[in-house]
């Protein structure tokens, strides 16, 4: 079913994690790029299930995706509206001005 | 053949324009990166047979969620140069962890096998004879119902928070507060005077313009329907 073995797809889809998790590191001040990350970063589970779900032809890994995508959708509505009234409120995105709550 | 070639094409071209999502100097870049990341995504679903969840990411996530992203980066004013001052003090933690994760993940997938009793757990072996779309919509709608069902309750959630959180109370608009009708008294809004015969307001200095243009429409109300009532 898949063109190439199994494993390759799998590696392709750690690296994609990988690089959304050294989006969140590299990128400590800017809220939009953490919350692109994310995305990356469901992005590569997505892959993984896909995958998985054609090697072994099961139809219910596709209809996780479908769920995976569903909530990675609501995530980043609500992510960005934060953001907006974040901004609205303190005029600024940076993650180390988030400090009203003293956490 | 072609799809092993497609494979590594769409691959590599994904995994380079995420590197660069994360690492782009203007965040409108990184959106439009993230935008050639999931199509490129979408090429690799396709490849596996998944037809539907193809187009899926292509209209939900290239047609909404990107375009969103793009929408909040151009609305805010940002200075985003100010955003990168952090950039090389972040890098050796940042490579450090992504090191480590990776040689995990590695190691994880270097002993994957494939049990050889999975083919029996399987729920939903893919069927021959139908579409992609078809089987996914025969087992969304019977089996998974209710998690289909809470998927939209998720949307509507989410829908409804981001319109709550960003909705903005404007002071020009003219809405009704319930609160403050039903607070009005007598005493605040309705002053009686005694008027000598033969004297004007004005000259009592009691004509003033009307607080609130609504106060008056009862007694229009009353003239009108008395007048109906006398013709």
């Amino acid at each position: 079913m898949l063109p190439v073995a199994l494993s390759h797809y799998l590696i392709v889809a750690a690296l994609l994690l990988v690089l959304g998790v050294f989006g969140i590191f590299l990128n400590r001040k800017n809220v939009i790029i953490i919350l692109m990350s994310v995305e990356l970063i469901l992005l590569a589970a997505n892959l993984n299930l896909v995958a998985f779900s054609a090697v072994l032809h099961d139809m219910v890994g596709q209809v996780f995706v479908m769920f995976t995508l569903t909530v990675a959708a609501a995530e980043a509505a609500i992510g960005l509206a934060i953001v907006v009234i974040y901004f609205r409120n303190r005029g600024s995105i940076q993650v180390e001005d988030v400090n009203l709550m003293k956490g | 053949m072609i799809a092993a070639i497609a494979f590594y094409v769409f691959a590599i071209i994904m995994l380079i324009s995420a590197a660069m999502v994360v690492s782009a100097r203007n965040p409108v870049h990184s959106v439009l990166f993230l935008i050639l990341t999931f199509f490129n995504a979408a090429g690799l679903f396709l490849l596996t047979g998944a037809e539907f969840l193809t187009m899926i990411l292509v209209i939900v996530y290239v047609g909404a969620v990107a375009v969103l992203f793009l929408f909040v980066v151009m609305m805010l004013d940002i200075n985003f140069a100010e955003l990168r001052s952090g950039f090389q003090r972040y890098l050796p933690v940042g490579l450090a962890i992504g090191t480590v994760l990776l040689i995990e993940l590695a190691l994880v997938v270097g002993g994957w096998e494939v049990a050889p009793q999975a083919g029996a757990l399987r729920y939903a072996p893919t069927a021959a004879g139908m579409s992609n779309t078809a089987q996914l919509g025969r087992l969304i709608y019977t089996d998974y119902i209710f998690l289909f069902q809470a998927a939209g309750l998720v949307l509507l959630v989410a829908m409804i928070g981001a319109i709550v959180l960003t909705l903005r109370d404007r002071k020009t608009s003219r809405h009704q507060v319930i609160a403050v009708q039903t607070a009005r008294t007598a005493q605040a809004t309705l002053e009686l005077v005694d008027v000598p015969l033969g004297a004007g307001i004005a000259t009592l200095g009691i004509r003033r313009p009307l607080p609130e243009p609504v106060a008056a429409e009862p007694e229009h109300d009353a003239h009108a329907h008395a007048d109906a009532g006398g013709h």
